[in-house]
């Protein structure tokens, strides 16, 4: 295993009106997840789920409350400020908006140069020829180096966030919707430079999406998440072609099919998600789901394995 | 993976052509108002005669000269002359060099130790920002005259003193501004990329957050330093600025006083040199607001 992710939980507190009382988010309600060398897990789920917060959890970009990660064998939680840089060598960020993930006062040649400078890989003439090889890599011209980034279209915005995120050479990459801010033409694009770079570097991805179909192009295992806690993963192909999980067969059914065959989707009733400030107690589903029972009311149901490489968290699903 | 090959519709687009340099698109920006060009102007013009007082005063500042005290402007004197003789065009000119420059120092002081508090506080948020932000409200909230009148009252009236009561004065507002500013820029994914590239702090709040603020920071910068002229100015005229017989503006508006109904150009010419640089300092400010707002038309 490259990524061990076990057990992660935050919580985010804040305060309301006057006299201020506490609130408090459960974002990640203990989030396991194992990512494999050159493996790409896809996690999914509807806005608010916490599906980036465990991504960013993941990096200690937030820092999370409790449980664990692993990577490669080192326990990045307990990393000290200086073993946490080096450890940020190799796990690294795609994020959503690439307008907001560039410093728009530095060059793309300066923001690609920076972190080789910082962790002392390269000066010079070798500092030079990898920032080219690394444009080239995302398929953008050497002269881009040069320019800032407002002057790009925004794919090829995202194409300079990916070259970043490449450029200290990681084994790891947490891909946060990277393609939701894009064109679909250009969402095309660059889920197809990602999964090119996938195979040439044998790169790991985490690759956070509220877009099924994209999931299914690019991930070999998916893990479904609902507020704050994983509720199915399993092989992307057979969690979305037999969903188990009453919510995995929820968001399978308002996801758009492009064929006009295919059945419209059917509406659950209840839609709304319910407040992660005030989470329904047991299974956080039931108020949404069809199958729901007393013990469903009163009991988390705990993730256990159901076949084939699958787990599962359902009291009334086998 | 057994989901299909996503087709290629287009072709990936080029990279655009260079357009002009931000120096560039900034220079048209700014010439649009000309607002930005007067007030430059008017600044400048004081500034060459700080810098070249010994060249362009026509008459020494301190030479006294009984026989000519109390002239109204002339030939001779262009402005006058007030009651100890000396030439008050003179002064004015000499003047610019001690105003000017008490302000300048002192906004720049204030903007170097102010915007480095409010990064930091910013930033850093929690409790440390709680500790700053307090700390920077309640001395907003003492009036800055009154609040210079302190200092310079118990450290005594000197240039130095001068400068240090107007730096203090003015170092909230860039504290607030900068913190204000670093927690709009905390919100932008960029600060998290640095983050993950392994950057130090250091190196993200001045390296990386630090120029994506410094348009606001130049501009509020421009506005304070008008203040800091006329803080010194007030603080000269009720007599807690430089000791006599330093000419600076606010003490020459304070010795014309005396003599206000005999020779009202002794505080007149030197007020309206104040003035000038006020002006001209605010449309300074107002030119690069307009210059720098994103918003703005292109």
């Amino acid at each position: 295993m490259l990524l061990d992710v076990a057990a992660l939980t935050k919580t985010f507190h804040g305060q309301e009106g006057f006299p201020p009382r506490r609130t408090s988010l459960r974002a990640l309600d203990g989030v396991s997840f194992q990512v494999g060398h050159g493996e790409a897990l896809g996690i999914v789920g509807e806005s608010g789920c916490g599906k980036s917060t465990a991504a960013r959890a993941t990096l200690r970009l937030v820092e999370p409350d409790g449980g664990s990660v692993n990577y490669d064998g080192q326990d990045v939680l307990a990393a000290g400020p200086k073993a946490l840089r080096t450890l940020r060598r190799h796990m690294q960020m795609v994020f959503q908006d690439p307008a907001s993930a560039l410093d728009p006062r530095q060059r793309v040649g300066d923001a690609l140069a920076e972190p080789l400078r910082v962790h002392r890989i390269a000066k010079g003439a070798d500092l030079v020829r990898r920032v080219k090889a690394v444009l080239d890599e995302v398929g953008l011209p050497a002269a881009a180096a040069e320019r800032y980034p407002h002057e790009f279209s925004g794919g090829q915005r995202q194409r300079i966030g990916i070259a970043r995120a490449l450029v200290l050479e990681p084994g790891l990459v947490i891909a946060d919707e990277p393609v939701s801010a894009l064109d679909v033409s250009v969402q095309a694009q660059i889920l197809k430079l990602l999964a090119r770079l996938k195979a040439d570097r044998r790169l790991a991805f985490v690759f956070v999406s509220h877009d099924l179909g994209v999931v299914r192009y690019f991930c070999e295992r998916t893990a479904v998440m609902y507020l704050g806690r994983i509720i199915e993963s399993g092989p992307t192909s057979t969690l979305f072609d037999t969903p188990k999980h009453p919510y995995t067969v929820l968001l399978r059914s308002a996801s758009p099919v492009p064929d006009p065959a295919a059945e419209v989707a059917r509406s659950i009733p209840e839609g709304e998600p319910p407040s992660p400030m005030n989470p329904p107690p047991g299974c956080h589903f039931h108020p949404r789901c069809p199958l729901a029972s007393d013990v469903c009311r009163a009991e988390v149901p705990p993730l256990r394995a159901s076949d084939a490489g699958r787990v599962l968290a359902c009291h009334n699903v086998e | 993976m057994s989901a299909p090959d996503l087709p290629l519709p287009v072709e990936p687009e080029a990279v655009p052509a260079p357009r002009p340099g931000r120096l560039r698109a900034l220079y048209q920006r700014a010439t649009r108002s000309g607002a930005l060009l007067v007030g430059l102007a008017m600044v400048s013009v004081m500034i060459l005669c700080a810098i070249f007082a010994p060249l362009i005063a026509p008459h020494d500042p301190y030479a006294q000269s009984i026989l000519h005290k109390l002239q109204g402007p002339g030939p001779v004197y262009w402005l006058g002359t007030d009651q100890f003789g000396r030439d008050v065009l003179s002064r004015i000119i000499y003047g610019a060099r001690i105003s000017l420059f008490v302000g300048f120092v002192s906004t720049a002081l204030a903007v170097v130790i102010g915007v480095a508090i409010g990064i930091v506080s910013g930033y850093f948020g929690g409790r440390v920002d709680r500790l700053i932000s307090g700390a920077n409200d309640g001395l907003m909230s003492f009036p800055q005259i009154i609040m210079g009148i302190v200092i310079v009252a118990l450290l005594g009236p000197s240039i130095h003193n001068l400068i240090l009561a107007i730096t203090i004065t003015a170092i909230p507002a860039f504290v607030r501004i900068a913190r204000g500013s670093t927690i709009a820029m905390k919100e932008r994914d960029f600060v998290d990329a640095c983050r993950a590239l392994g950057f130090g702090n250091g190196r993200i709040m001045f390296r990386h957050i630090l120029p994506n603020i410094a348009d606001e920071i130049t501009v509020l910068a421009s506005l304070w330093m008008a203040t800091a002229i006329r803080t010194e100015a007030t603080l000269s005229f009720i007599g807690l600025g430089a000791p006599p017989p330093i000419a600076t503006w606010g003490g020459l508006v304070r010795d014309g006083f005396d003599n206000l109904l005999d020779s009202p150009g002794l505080s007149i010419f030197p007020s309206i040199a104040i003035l000038i640089v006020m002006i001209g300092l605010n449309l300074v400010g107002d030119g690069l607001r307009d210059a720098t707002d994103p918003r703005a038309p292109t």
